[in-house]
């Protein structure tokens, strides 16, 4: 059986003014019902599959985003929510905010809108499980799951040149 | 003859446990007017740990996990075996403390602080667990299985208030009601994910598996009450398990919200009136 059939979601939220995860907590609920796919949204990294964030990172949560990242088990997919999760959005310049997900841990599926409709995260989310699924045939051939190394690079504050890290 | 019922239980138990597990989460899902999961979503979520990398934090874990699973075996094997049905009761404890320790084991936080939940959610059961093999002693003359479903009359008829008792820890043993003791199925819970917060991977495919051999399990304890000499029995004891799943399906949707302080006064109060009631009445009986 396909690992896409049980994809558990974890949910977490960065510097973001709520608007997307009122979306997110929406494309949950009865009426769109993700549990059809079978889908759960669970509070527990160790369980899940895809990391769903919403809002930029900024110095503090940066830590935080890197450690739920590091504690999910491979294979594992990304989904950015949001203008600000894919690239800072309108708090781009605010001295705090690193910016996008993608400076912090690597993406794998952006999914803009201010706020993203209910629809748009599933979709991006399914988008999400082709990729789970590629990742777990790379790993069953003896791989590393990413097709691709990932750097990234951060802005420290202060300093207008962007660093290696 | 009864040893081979033992070993079918062992190889059908976690089929029709996964079943039982799948049709209480499309239930579920009616209830609060969702379509729901395929029928099969459990089977797909134990295919996927078994495929997700495995974190294990320590050695213990493994071999804690693996008691877990083989205790609760253990605890149907005796069942279907035809054997002692204290015996089963104490496996199924045993399995129980395995899990507890294996979350213990584990330096987070939150998957100690659900041990210790899982811990007086035994304290609230067990009493019961072990009322139930004294109700089947007081109608049977016996602890044996194969003298318990050789009775002229099924044991209900005798101990109906142990059975209700048993139908109330029922919800905390499946893991249903109390939201926040240890790892209920609800997505948003108190102890992130209970005792199994910090299992990974085939790890957590090893728990799912010995919670559907519970699920059997407890299916069959319910039946047990139900079967007669009379082989018609059976399919009473079949069609009451079925009914009493959907009830308990139905109490998680009743009661979302049941705290574990809540469920310490309940169980406790149940066990004395019920069990307690139905124990002094039959005392009563048998002196006059």
């Amino acid at each position: 059986m396909k690992i896409s059939k049980s994809p558990w979601i974890l949910h977490y939220d960065g510097s973001s003014c709520n608007g997307c995860d009122i979306e997110v907590l929406a494309s949950t609920t009865p009426r769109y019902d993700l549990e059809r796919f079978g889908i759960i949204n669970t509070g527990d990294p160790k369980h899940a599959d895809v990391f769903l964030i919403t809002g930029g990172v900024n110095y503090q949560n940066r830590d935080v985003v890197q450690q739920l990242y590091s504690q999910m088990p491979d294979p594992k997919v990304v989904v950015a929510v949001g203008i600000c999760a894919c690239d800072g959005g309108v708090f781009k310049d605010c001295y705090n905010i690193i910016g996008g997900v993608d400076k912090v841990i690597p993406v794998d599926v952006y999914v803009p809108g201010c706020a993203a409709r209910p629809e748009s995260i599933i979709d991006g989310v399914v988008k999400a499980l082709a990729i789970l699924d590629k990742k777990r045939e790379r790993m069953a051939q003896g791989l590393v799951p990413d097709e691709k190394v990932w750097t990234n690079t951060i802005v420290r504050p202060g300093s207008q040149e962007k660093q290696e890290d | 003859m009864l040893y081979v019922l033992g070993f079918i239980f062992v190889i059908l138990g976690p089929f029709l446990g996964g079943l039982l597990s799948g049709v209480d989460r499309v239930f579920s899902a009616r209830m609060q007017r969702r379509q729901g999961p395929p029928l099969l979503q459990p089977f797909a979520d134990y295919a996927k740990f078994m495929q997700k990398k495995a974190y294990i934090i320590n050695g213990l874990q493994t071999f804690l996990i693996t008691g877990h699973l083989i205790f609760v075996i253990l605890a149907g094997w005796i069942l279907y075996a035809g054997q002692d049905i204290l015996l089963s009761i104490f496996s199924l404890t045993l399995s129980e403390m395995f899990l507890c320790m294996a979350a213990f084991s584990a330096s987070a936080p939150y998957s100690n602080m659900s041990a210790q939940r899982e811990l007086l959610q035994m304290a609230c059961t067990e009493p019961m667990l072990l009322m139930i093999a004294i109700g089947f002693y007081l109608s049977s003359g016996s602890f044996m299985v194969t003298d318990i479903v050789a009775q002229k009359t099924p044991a209900i008829i005798h101990v109906p208030g142990f059975f209700l008792g048993f139908l109330v820890i029922l919800v905390v043993e499946l893991r249903k009601s109390p939201f926040d003791v240890s790892t209920s199925h609800h997505a948003h819970q108190e102890m992130v994910k209970g005792v199994t917060t910090d299992i990974t991977g085939s790890l957590m495919g090893i728990v799912e598996l010995s919670e559907w051999y519970e699920y059997f399990l407890m299916f069959s304890y319910v039946a047990l009450y139900f079967v007669s000499s009379n082989p018609l029995s059976l399919l009473v004891g079949i069609l009451m398990g079925c009914l009493v799943m959907f009830l308990m399906t139905l109490i998680d949707n009743t009661f979302p919200r049941v705290r574990w302080e809540r469920m310490l006064s309940v169980c406790w109060a149940t066990t004395l009136i019920f069990a307690g009631g139905n124990l002094l009445l039959l005392t009563l009986l048998k002196m006059f």
